[in-house]
């Protein structure tokens, strides 16, 4: 079930790997030169991006190169705002060459004249191995660091192409998108740092190795993070296919079929399952989507037994609705007003007659409404929690009662 | 099948101000959430209405209203955000 590829090498306590050891243990980066190729050897590994949505890697690079005419831009993307996820901030600050390889391996593949590594501001050990990274090697294109803020959103490739030109870190939403214009007008291929990792490996050794890894129906290795209820928690690379039960069970952790509580599967864009659902779950992007949850960025977080969901959720979606781009009414309006009455359904006593009825027809109207995905991500969050926490949604709205005796009256 | 000229609702979400005028001029295709925004009919806009949904373009005070070909429309959301996986079975 684990399976060490982006993280094999000198333990990751030991921080970043430098170039010269990086190129002893892999040797030098392989070129991206002739058209297409690298292209061609991503589409049959089937590698799919590691920023949440798992759109698959190669359609964005021909997408790029397409429109691109020897002039794109490459962002590497290593944002990180979901709170739960440090996935990407441990690559960074580890491996930092993997990630340049991945760069510029892309730069060559899209035609690209412009890199831009975007980290968030808020992961100063990733800043750091980063821009020194860049300076222990001769990038093969310019290549600028850009502190990214520390929102939410601001890892939105919209939002990354916007902050980078000089404008706010919020979505833009309507077409052009970055693929067709972005950084300064040009093409943009906004790509996750895990995910140009992968390429570093995969240009190295081929497609087929790189399918030879992971039982369920995606192939490869992922990087997640393991929290909540656990004695160990923190990054791993998993075997796609690995199952909810055995990573836990890695993390020092128990998720079984008897065991009660719940887990949270994508961090907060993605859906809760009860245990006795999540024991078996399959991780992989098609599997947790299929299951009414989503493999997202890697997050596996494992609600302490006695915790209460609805709580734990009138939490997330408060940050959430904190953390809209404040430029759609109904995100604005809309997410609040969910975010709001979650919160006095968890306070019990407070709650409204007509909160959960409020919440249920709302958390069915926000998708597809906004610029960006946020407010689709955070009702399908709570549509989750609704189904995984419906005896604790009833305990509260018709007893006033809650798994959190000692916490009564009180949400945050 | 969608016809060529078919054409799709799309609203500028960060344009929008919630005046509307568009669930008037065309109600059988908008309506409008508890804060006034509209909440659009899925699909392409049927013929018989084409014409009530160029004029909630004409007249949407911040031209927020558009109107853009099905095919667009679809590849766009089945390529880059609802679909993700659709074109790959991996085996």
């Amino acid at each position: 079930m684990t399976a060490t590829r982006l993280l094999a090498g000198p333990p990751i306590a030991t921080g970043a790997e430098t170039l010269a050891d990086h190129r002893q243990r892999l040797g030098p980066r392989p070129r991206a030169t002739r058209r297409g190729e690298l292209t061609a050897t991503l589409d049959r590994s089937g590698l799919l991006g590691r920023g949440g949505a798992a759109f698959p890697a190669a359609r964005k690079w021909a997408a790029v190169a397409d429109r691109a005419g020897g002039d794109a831009v490459v962002l590497v993307n290593g944002a990180e705002g979901e709170p739960l996820s440090a996935k990407d901030q441990t690559l960074m600050t580890a491996r930092p060459h993997l990630v340049l390889d991945g760069a510029e391996l892309a730069a060559e593949a899209v035609g690209a004249r412009r890199i831009v590594v975007y980290v968030g501001g808020g992961h100063a050990n990733s800043v750091r191995a980063m821009q020194r990274a860049v300076t222990e090697r001769d990038m093969v294109a310019p290549t600028q660091l850009v502190i990214a803020p520390t929102t939410y959103v601001a890892g939105e490739e919209s939002a990354a192409v916007q902050f980078v030109d000089g404008g706010d870190a919020r979505p833009t939403g309507v077409p052009p998108r970055p693929f067709e214009r972005g950084v300064g007008g040009r093409p943009t291929l906004v790509q996750n740092v895990e995910t140009l990792a992968h390429v570093a490996l995969i240009a190295r050794y081929g497609d087929g190795w790189y399918r030879d890894v992971g039982s369920g129906p995606t192939r490869g290795t992922a990087l997640v993070t393991v929290g909540g209820d656990v004695a160990h928690p923190g990054v791993t690379e998993i075997a796609y296919g690995t199952t909810v039960r055995d990573l836990v069970a890695v993390a020092g952790g128990s998720v079984d079929r008897s065991s009660g509580g719940a887990v949270l599967l994508g961090g907060y864009f993605g859906g809760w399952l009860r245990a006795e659902e999540a024991s078996d779950q399959l991780l992989d992007p098609r599997s947790c989507r299929d299951a009414g949850s989503a493999f997202g960025c890697g997050v596996v977080h494992v609600l302490p037994l006695g915790r209460c969901g609805v709580i734990a959720t009138a939490r997330i979606l408060d940050y959430m609705a904190g953390q809209s781009a404040a430029q759609c009414g109904p995100c604005v309006f809309g997410l609040r007003a969910i975010a709001d009455a979650t919160a006095r359904i968890a306070s019990v006593g407070s709650a409204r007659s007509d909160d959960v009825a409020h919440v249920v027809r709302w958390s069915g109207q926000l998708a597809g409404r906004g610029a960006c995905k946020h407010p689709d991500g955070a009702v399908a969050l709570l549509r989750s929690a609704l189904r995984t926490f419906a005896d604790e949604f009833d305990r509260h709205e018709r007893f006033g009662a809650c798994v959190e005796a000692g916490r009564q009256g009180r949400v945050a | 099948m969608a016809r060529d000229d078919a054409v799709t609702i799309a609203i500028d979400r960060i344009a929008c101000d919630g005046r509307g005028l568009c669930a008037e001029l065309l109600p059988e295709l908008i309506e409008l959430d508890d804060w006034g925004y509209p909440i659009v009919a899925p699909g392409a806009v049927p013929p018989h209405l084409i014409e009530h949904a160029r004029r909630a373009v004409t007249y949407c005070p911040v031209l927020a209203f558009k109107l853009r070909p099905t095919a667009t429309a679809d590849s766009r959301a089945s390529g880059l955000a609802r679909q993700p996986f659709a074109a790959r079975q991996p085996g």
